[in-house]
């Protein structure tokens, strides 16, 4: 990782983690529209200033129920690529943290189902597990889902 | 002159430079050289065909590209020869000429690639462009001394100022000399006998003649020496240090000018490097500085850049589309007026980029005489080719990708569509085919026609070849129109030529072709009359960046369909929506004046839950790839210039969406993919999607009159050929008794399995109602047991002309046609019963 400082965020009870360089920006919730026959994961389509933008939902990958009632999600737009952008719904946003010199472990064996799959490892904090996600994974899952679907 | 090249690290700007601005030059050469085949004594042609080797040279040398600048130099000799009229063109010297041109180009990829020459083999060329020029002389090499000493004197000559105008004589003596020896290059050394001659007589007068009359003198000299010193050592490596003496001279010339201190000193100092820019200069003086006018007027820019502004402006359009739409809102005179000049500039504006990116044809046919000539002559057949429209734009990335397609199909043209000059001068033709191009713009698209007045495509053969090759059965054959059997040409795996030759016919291509023109939003289609010749035609949109779209609206969202696949609009009112929809094998239709229009519901495609139908239906009638459907919509918005953008790789997989926009409320729209939308409509159990209109209008069978028994099944009416109608029973339900999963009856001493047409069709039927079974005893003629069709109930028994059409037509259907003025399916029994015996649906 190039960055020790991670750009956290909230998903359900699960306190979650990006490299600070893959985020591009975090914006507040966005009329989106919605893609018929896409895979589930994928919400919609947002306009980024122009851009064109998948925001891909973090509970359906997680396995997670959707979000109660009125609640919105917020946007972290990570960066794909060169030209490309993919938004992660995610319940609320954190802090960035900076976890240098904090003790990084492979992945809690207590977490189980699609999350696994998804987090490269944790870290543990005072009084937290902040742990990281695959973004790599995350923005390719929907289409191997959708393949095998 | 260096020997290691100018740049250690991938190519510097300049040989970059140098490589894009060769390559076109190439181009120019291919078509200019064929050209000259035709009108060998054109002057211009040669001249510009001379100038654009000449300015290879003289660039290959500087970038110290000595075997480029060998070549060329000797292509040069030549071409100079040819020019002069020393040497007559021959389809040998153009041949060798163009193995020049390749050879050239080789090595330009190889420095593109490497930075260096490498080993591409010039020997062969050069040896063959020498043996162009007439016999060498016996002495070549002995009298490469003197040719230079010439060279030398005249550039003393060409210093008029000093008192060395004696040196003329001795030039003179040294000319003479080389004129005895070397009979053949008379004409030069009379040229430079001329020439000294002049400066003989300027000499004495220079301060009369003025600089500029020097400098054009003193460059005739340079010239003919120099012309002198390179046909002296035609074969020689020396020719170029006789060439760099002259261009030592020329520059020493300049300075004299300029150190003169004359008032045209200036004047003079132009000329001369006008002159060593170009030694053409004085021949083609006038046509030579518009050329340049053109080239300064004109910049290169990366295409990427290009790309970025495109995507700029259209997002400028869009940012406008939002402003004109909240300014209209308002009550502020002023402010509407500004926006009204967004609106204009940004339209403008949007214009312009576009065009930066829109380039001519030709430039993709430029190379394409030059493939007919080659091709023409290695099959024996001459060629003409004509083309038309060579201005017409198009964006560029489409005609980076109808390139090969266009490729192709002159290939195509030349080696199986003319015949050879026997069969066509026997035929009543001209021995020369004609093989034709045309470009025009026609409803916003371009279309591109490769004509040939060849022997044409027979059906007949095609078809037997089709059945050959497995790719239909004679039954489909026999039911195909000439267009649809012509079109098996573009099914993979298809070649007609009986022989495989090295141009074409391995049985791949026209597949191809058609795949990368639709991957483009293309279409191919083709037209040929046997003995009267051939013609494709591509249809491609204009640009793929912005396009015309209709905005409809579904379940709140809404979705752009490019208008290229819009063919018109029909709006069903309330009470007539029920009347004009009928089912076919389970399939709406819609019947439009006359044919049977197969009808897609958007929100049944994209699986959306609807959660009103609205009274009237939106029906937007689409054509792909020749078959027509009609999209039923929620409703139509309206049509707005939209700004592709391609899916993200999340969604890129759904093949109905070609991509997506951005509307003017700022709304993200999905566009729709037309012939994804067909081909998934087709795939569905119950679609009718992709029938070609071709095949409704045409009938299948025209079987006349045939006996039918009419019957209904749900909404449904079928009819069932009375040929396998046995007899028509009632049972009461009471009667039916299950064996295993079937439902049988006791009938005859026997048990008769009971099938329900309804449940093998999927139309949702309920015989029950009227507290009987109404059967329909089959029996085959192979005496296997009898089955009985359960239908809801016998309506009539007709005898009428059947026109069959493919509507519908699936599993148990035959397809289905109009029987007492009502649409009625054809059951086609045996397949229904196979499928009941498979247990299938039972």
């Amino acid at each position: 990782m190039s960055d020790s400082r991670l750009c956290t965020f909230l998903v359900d009870d699960l306190y979650l983690g990006v490299d600070v360089t893959d985020v591009q920006e975090v914006i507040r919730y966005q009329a989106m529209t919605s893609v018929p026959l896409a895979p589930e994961a994928v919400f919609g389509l947002i306009n980024l200033r122009g851009q064109i933008v998948p925001a891909l939902d973090l509970r359906t990958m997680l396995g997670l129920p959707p979000l109660d009632g009125d609640e919105l999600p917020t946007n972290v737009v990570i960066r794909d690529g060169a030209d490309d952008a993919v938004s992660l719904l995610v319940d609320s946003i954190g802090d960035v943290v900076d976890t240098d010199g904090v003790d990084f472990e492979p992945v809690p064996s207590t977490l189980t189902g699609p999350a696994r799959e998804l987090v490269l490892g944790a870290y543990k904090l005072p009084g937290s597990l902040l742990l990281v996600l695959d973004t790599h994974r995350a923005l390719a899952l929907p289409r191997r889902s959708a393949v095998s679907a | 002159m260096l020997n290691a090249p100018v740049f250690a690290d991938g190519l510097d700007d300049i040989a970059q430079e140098f490589l894009v601005e060769s390559y076109e030059n190439l181009d120019e050469l291919d078509r200019a050289l064929v050209a000259l085949e035709k009108e060998p004594n054109s002057r211009p042609l040669l001249a510009s065909i001379f100038r654009t080797i000449h300015t290879i040279k003289g660039t290959s040398g500087f970038l110290a590209f000595n075997r480029l600048e060998a070549v060329t130099h000797v292509g040069e000799n030549v071409l100079s020869k040819l020019r002069d009229g020393h040497l007559e063109l021959t389809p040998e010297i153009t041949t060798v000429l163009l193995r020049m041109v390749d050879t050239v180009r080789a090595l330009l990829g190889t420095i593109e690639l490497t930075g260096v020459e490498g080993d591409v083999d010039t020997a062969e060329v050069e040896a063959a462009l020498a043996a162009c020029l007439e016999p060498p002389a016996a002495a070549v090499v002995t009298e490469t001394t003197e040719s230079t000493d010439a060279v030398t004197s005249v550039e003393t000559v060409r210093t008029p100022d000093h008192t060395e105008v004696h040196e003329v004589a001795q030039t003179r003596t040294v000319v003479d000399t080389v004129e005895h020896k070397d009979a053949e290059h008379d004409v030069h050394v009379v040229e430079v006998h001329e020439t000294i001659r002049t400066v003989d007589a300027v000499g004495p007068a220079e301060h009369d003649a003025g600089p500029d009359q020097v400098v054009h003198v003193a460059h005739v000299a340079t010239h003919g020496a120099g012309a002198l010193g390179q046909t002296a050592n035609g074969q020689s490596a020396n020719g170029q240090s006789a060439n760099g003496q002259t261009a030592n001279g020329q520059s020493a010339h300049g300075h004299h000018a300029n150190g003169n201190g004359r008032k045209a000193g200036a004047h003079a100092d132009a000329a001369a490097s006008t002159l060593a820019a170009d030694i053409e200069a004085d021949d083609q003086g006038d046509d030579d500085g518009s050329r340049r006018s053109v080239a300064d007027s004109s910049i290169r820019v990366d295409v990427g850049v290009l790309d970025q502004l495109m995507r700029m402006v259209g997002e400028l359009v869009l940012t406008r589309n939002q402003v004109v739409q909240y300014v209209g809102d308002l009550q502020h005179a002023e402010l509407q007026r500004a926006a009204q000049r967004l609106n204009l500039i940004a339209s403008e504006l949007q214009e312009g980029v576009m065009k930066t990116r829109m380039q001519p044809i030709g430039q993709v046919w430029s190379r394409l005489p030059r493939v007919v000539r080659d091709l023409g002559a290695q099959c024996g057949k001459p060629v003409r080719l004509v083309m038309e429209g060579r201005e017409t734009e198009l964006d560029r990335t489409l005609l980076e990708a109808v390139k090969d397609p266009l490729t192709h199909l002159v290939r195509n043209a030349v080696d199986h569509g003319l015949e050879s000059p026997e069969a066509r001068v026997a035929a009543g033709k001209p021995a020369e085919g004609t093989l034709s191009l045309r470009a025009y713009h026609e409803g916003g698209q371009v279309v591109l026609e490769t004509t040939d007045d060849g022997g044409g495509i027979d059906p007949v053969r095609v078809g037997e070849k089709a059945v050959e090759k497995g790719l239909v059965t004679r039954e489909d054959l026999a039911r195909m129109s000439d267009r649809e059997v012509l079109d098996l040409i573009f099914r993979p795996g298809f070649s007609t030529a009986a022989a495989v030759t090295n141009v074409s016919g391995r049985g791949v291509g026209m597949d191809v072709v058609r795949t990368n023109i639709e991957k483009i939003g293309g279409t191919v289609d083709l037209s040929s009359q046997v003995g009267r010749g051939t013609t494709v035609r591509i249809r491609i949109p204009l640009t793929l960046a912005i396009i015309p779209a209709l905005v409809v609206g579904q379940e709140g969202d809404a979705y752009a369909i490019p208008q290229a696949n819009l063919l018109e609009l029909v709006r069903l009112d309330p009470d007539s929506a029920d009347l004009g929809v009928e089912h076919v094998g389970g399939a709406p239709v819609y019947r439009l004046r006359g044919t049977l229009l197969p009808l897609v519901f958007l929100a049944d495609q994209l699986q959306l839950d609807t959660t009103n139908r609205p009274e009237a239906l939106n029906i937007v009638v689409l054509g792909a790839d020749n078959s027509q459907f009609g999209l039923v919509v929620e409703e139509i918005r309206d049509t707005q210039e939209i700004v592709v953008q391609p899916l993200s790789k999340q969604v890129k997989h759904v093949d109905v969406f070609a991509g997506a926009t951005i509307t003017g409320d700022g709304k993200v729209a999905l566009i729709l993919d037309v012939a994804g939308l067909a081909n998934r409509a087709a795939a569905l159990p119950s679609g009718a999607g992709n029938h070609s209109l071709d095949r409704d209008a045409h009938l299948d069978i025209t079987d006349s009159r045939s006996r039918l028994l009419i019957c209904q099944v749900g909404e449904r009416r079928l009819a069932i050929p009375m040929d396998h109608v046995a007899r028509l029973e009632e049972f009461p339900l009471s009667q039916v008794e299950r064996a295993g999963t079937a439902e049988v009856v006791q009938y005859r001493d026997d048990l008769l399995r009971l099938v329900h047409v309804g449940a093998l069709l999927g139309i949702h039927s309920d015989p029950t109602d009227t507290g009987s079974y109404s059967v329909v005893v089959h029996r085959e003629d192979d005496g296997t047991a009898a089955v009985g069709l359960v239908v809801d109930r016998i309506l009539d028994v007709i005898e009428e002309e059947v026109v069959l059409s493919a509507v519908g037509r699936h599993g148990g259907l035959q397809g289905s046609a109009e029987l007492q003025s009502r649409v009625t399916d054809i059951v086609d029994v045996p397949a229904l019963v196979a499928s009941a015996r498979a247990g299938s649906y039972v």
